[in-house]
């Protein structure tokens, strides 16, 4: 058991080897490695050749389990102050996830595969459509997520073997769990933004099947990362935390062979066939078929004997797991359903976009309301919720007042009928905003002032107000952008101009340019707002020649009040062209408010009590 | 007889095997050629074309309404000169009008002039050809790209629709099993 | 307390001034000299427009609705949807168009039937159970507290 750490060393060591690899053939235009032939080009440059790497399937596995090997390092030598055998289970679990996925890697998914009897002289290219920022990052960002969650499942599976589930627990768990969440959110707000400034449509989520395969992950880790705040602080809803790991992590599994089977139509979808489908899906049997037996089974040795009183933090956190459940579900049956009614011959149906809003947003409006009250609550039973309710009337009036205003100016602005559900969402936003912020100001008073009261707030405390507080942001973003987004497509010639939403766009130049892989086309879009210049949009038509593809590129003038976007269409014949026309007030805050997500996830770990050198005191 | 709460712990379990099995259906529908989540069933299958009213390819005057069977099956391709695949299809299409098959052509947003060169470079399959310049029956038809190939019995009914190539494996494996009379 | 609530709605008050833009967009609009490529009579129609493309799956492309593909299919469609507006069709009149040419397979919001009804009879159970599960937990806990303080 003591050899654990040194073991985990020596798998990532050898993984990094392999990618190094694998990146360097890319690197270095090695056309007799297939993956490279099949993705790269000699005229990409160097830092999409990088992306390159995993922006197919074979290399994405690799850098999955490069990144799982991480992880599991991580946990070799982070966790000193575990007991020796439960770490020696945790890295068992996370080296058995490994060994699946090297295993499918070695026998399906080989990325090394070479063209040697059939040299090409150059590449395919990668599809332009990757060829962007966001594919830097957006992959890493994701996986990390994902896979980080499997430290939680180890823990988790650990745990029901034992039969030992404490309150040490899931103090270990957390940390692990936080940064694993906050990496998620980071990377599915990088998807989003990613998908709407390179499509060119302006579309940020389209409840597509592949991104709720991420979103399914992080909803279950979401109700994972409060589960496990009441087992540590209460010591209730064991089983409860327990089933939640195996779900994240299951899900996590389930959206990579969602992804990678071929039984999904997604502009999101890997190129695969179903022979490796068939294989992901035994590896998911086992894996996920395994743990969840393993809960049935053991479960009740675990179970939690505490009680909570009706008005109890523990009731509230139970209604908010409650609802987060009830959403993933529904995401789950919206996304399977169209495949098991193809399975059974029952018909070819499609679910998108209009049922998952009507599904989501009567479930997440009461959950964000109720995150408004949860903090005045106290664990176990409160009594003392009377000096509670004048905030909760005044956080309720404020939020009334500012809403109704925003929204009649906002439908006066966007020349709209007063919205119900922009002045819902607006409400139940400020009110969480407003409520977080009156209870940091009491819990903040102190003798000495404020300042001496805050900076004794403890980091975990910041952690959820900034959390929350990113959550009502989002939501802002999402209402408003949704209800009074406007839109304009246009036939422009040179010097044409259009007005929407009281800015002026006038086609001012088009130009021809070569890029490095591709010859473009560029409109300068000249807005103004009266008579004063705002800013020169450039959209872009660019042809890529290898892949011989067009590509729309977007051009924004970003602001946290709205965005105005614009995208070029096809030329109109007579110097005429198709221009669309966006005005997408406040949709910025949906990442801004996801990045305060994702901050609040990582600052929480930094609180003193993750930080304790030796052994926890029980 | 185990007590119901433990009952309740399998039930994610069971979740997942039903999961499990409807992914390993997909999945074995799709090696097996049966399955493409792409393939969109078409909404005509039961019932009669829709209506038109068309000139033919190589007569503008000709004015077509209706399709003469003659009491016989009959396929209807879909096809144009810019669809690369249909100069794939065209040689077997050509094999089939020889044993006597009854094949309509619709040709889909295409040139005349081009289309009608085309044909007579390769060889004319087509008893008669719908010219259908701007693709009107064709999306009345339900026609989401070429080539299509619907398949009408005697009596006019679309009994089934194949989308892309048809060649020997699809004529014996889809076609010739709806049992019709050719 | 409700004395600042008012002072900080003052504030925010005056701060929305900034958001009322200063521009009076319809006479903007009558200075344009671009068309919109689909011009519609009344702006209802065009907003119906709008949200039908949007609702309407593009029958060939890889999970696209018809208003942000550039297949021509959906091209087609669009222009079509177009001409059927101004025809005076209604709404369910056009998806009935749609679906019966292309099948319920374009339908984003799937129609209501005996094998569709899944889609919202499990979401309003699973409410139920949920609701049922946080009163079962909570009375459960409240009777051992009140056997435990007699």
């Amino acid at each position: 058991m003591r050899l654990g750490p040194l073991l985990t060393l020596g798998q990532w060591l050898f993984l990094l080897v392999a990618f190094i690899c694998l990146s360097y053939s890319f690197l270095t235009d090695d056309f007799s490695v297939k993956l490279v032939a099949m993705h790269s080009n000699s005229a990409l440059p160097w830092y999409f050749k990088m992306s390159a790497v995993w922006g197919n399937h074979e290399g994405s596995l690799l850098l999955w389990v490069l990144i799982l090997a991480s992880w599991t390092l991580a946990v070799g030598y982070a966790s000193q102050s575990l007991p020796i055998d439960m770490r020696a289970r945790v890295l068992s679990v996370l080296g058995m996830i490994s060994i699946g996925f090297l295993l499918f890697i070695i026998f399906t998914s080989n990325p090394f595969e070479r063209l040697l009897l059939n040299p090409v002289a150059d590449g395919n290219d990668l599809n332009p459509l990757l060829q962007d920022f966001g594919l830097i990052i957006h992959p890493p960002m994701l996986y990390i997520g994902y896979v980080g969650f499997s430290v939680a499942f180890a823990f988790a599976i650990a745990a029901l073997m034992t039969g030992n589930l404490d309150a040490a627990w899931a103090r270990w768990s957390r940390p692990w769990t936080n940064i694993a969440w906050a990496f998620l959110t980071i990377g599915i707000a990088l998807g989003s933004w990613w998908a709407y400034y390179e499509l060119g449509w302006g579309g940020w989520w389209f409840w597509d099947p592949v991104e709720n395969a991420s979103f399914m992950p992080w909803l279950a880790g979401t109700a994972l990362i409060h589960s496990l705040a009441a087992t540590e602080k209460r010591g209730v809803f064991r089983s409860w935390t327990v089933l939640l790991a195996i779900l994240a992590f299951s899900l996590s599994l389930l959206g990579t062979f969602l992804v990678r089977s071929g039984i999904l139509v997604s502009v999101h979808a890997f190129a695969s066939d179903p022979t490796r489908g068939l294989f992901i899906l035994a590896f998911l049997v086992l894996v996920i078929g395994g743990s969840l037996l393993l809960y049935a089974i053991k479960a009740p040795a675990i179970r939690s004997d505490a009680k909570f009183g009706l008005l109890s933090r523990e009731t509230f956190l139970l209604v908010n797991n409650i609802l987060l459940a009830i959403a993933l579900s529904v995401v789950l049956l919206g996304t399977l359903f169209p495949l098991a009614s193809s399975a059974l011959n029952l018909g070819s149906y499609s679910v998108g976009p209009p049922y998952f809003n009507a599904m989501f947003v009567p479930l997440s409006l009461p959950m964000i309301a109720l995150m408004g009250i949860a903090p005045y609550i106290s664990w176990k039973r409160s009594n003392k919720i009377s000096a509670a309710i004048p905030k909760w009337l005044t956080a309720a009036f404020v939020a009334l007042l500012l809403a109704g205003l925003g929204t009649f100016s906002l439908s006066n602005q966007y020349q709209q009928d007063f919205s119900w559900i922009a002045f819902t969402t607006l409400t139940v936003s400020i009110w969480l905003i407003a409520s977080t912020a009156l209870h940091m100001l009491s819990k903040a008073k102190h003798q000495q002032g404020l300042l001496t009261g805050f900076k004794r707030l403890s980091v975990s405390y910041w952690a959820m107000v900034i959390a929350h507080t990113g959550i009502a942001v989002a939501a802002i973003g999402i209402g408003l952008t949704s209800v009074y987004e406007q839109q304009k497509d246009v036939r422009m010639l040179l010097g044409d101009d259009i007005s929407v939403s009281g800015y002026r766009y006038q086609l001012t130049a088009i130009n021809t340019f070569e890029g490095p892989n591709f010859s473009g086309t560029r409109g300068d879009i000249t807005v103004f707002d009266g008579d004063t210049v705002i800013t020169v949009l450039q959209p872009e038509k660019r042809f890529y020649y290898a892949a011989r593809n067009v590509m729309t590129e977007a051009a924004i003038d970003p602001s946290l009040t709205r965005d105005l976007y614009v995208a070029l269409g096809e030329e109109l014949g007579e110097g005429a062209w198709a221009v669309r026309v966006h005005v997408k007030p406040f949709v910025r805050c949906i990442w801004l408010g996801a990045l305060m997500m994702a901050f609040g996830g990582f600052l929480a770990v930094t609180d003193k009590r993750y930080r304790s050198k030796g052994t926890l005191n029980a | 007889m185990p007590k119901p709460s433990r009952i309740k712990l399998f039930i994610p379990l069971l979740v997942f095997i039903l999961l499990a099995l409807v992914f390993l259906q997909l999945e074995n529908r799709m090696i097996s050629g049966d399955y493409d989540p792409s393939m969109l069933p078409s909404a005509l299958i039961g019932k009669p074309l829709p209506e038109f009213n068309l000139t033919t390819l190589d007569n503008p005057n000709s004015v077509i309404t209706s399709l003469e069977l003659n009491n016989k099956a009959a396929l209807l391709n879909v096809w144009a000169t810019w669809c690369v695949s249909c100069r794939v299809e065209h040689a077997y299409l050509n094999t089939l009008a020889e044993k006597g098959i009854t094949i309509f052509g619709l040709n889909y947003k295409d040139d005349q002039q081009k289309a009608n060169q085309w044909l007579a470079r390769l060889g004319n399959p087509y008893q008669l050809n719908l010219f259908d310049v701007n693709g009107k029956l064709g999306l009345n038809m339900g026609v989401y790209g070429a080539p299509e190939t619907y398949v009408l019995d005697a009596n006019g009914i679309v009994r089934y629709r194949h989308v892309g190539v048809v060649d020997e494996k699809v004529w014996q494996s889809r076609i010739l099993p709806l049992g019709l009379n050719w | 307390m409700i004395l600042r609530a008012f002072l900080i709605t003052a504030i925010c008050l005056f701060s929305f001034s900034g958001f009322t833009s200063a521009n009076d967009s319809e006479s903007l609009a009558d200075q344009d000299s671009a068309n919109e490529l689909k011009v519609f009579s009344d702006p209802d129609m065009r907003q119906r427009y709008y949200g039908l493309i949007a609702e309407l799956r593009c029958p060939k492309c890889q999970n696209q609705n018809l208003a942000d593909s550039d297949a021509p299919i959906a091209t087609d469609l669009r222009n079509e949807l177009y001409l059927l507006i101004n025809d005076n069709y209604s709404d369910a009149d056009i998806l009935e168009f749609m679906e019966s040419r292309y099948g319920e397979f374009v339908l984003y919001s799937p129609p209501v039937n005996s094998v569709t009804a899944v889609l919202w009879i499990i979401p309003a159970g699973l409410v139920l159970i949920g609701f049922s599960i946080v009163a079962f937990i909570v009375l459960r806990n409240q009777e051992s507290d009140e056997s435990n303080n007699v």
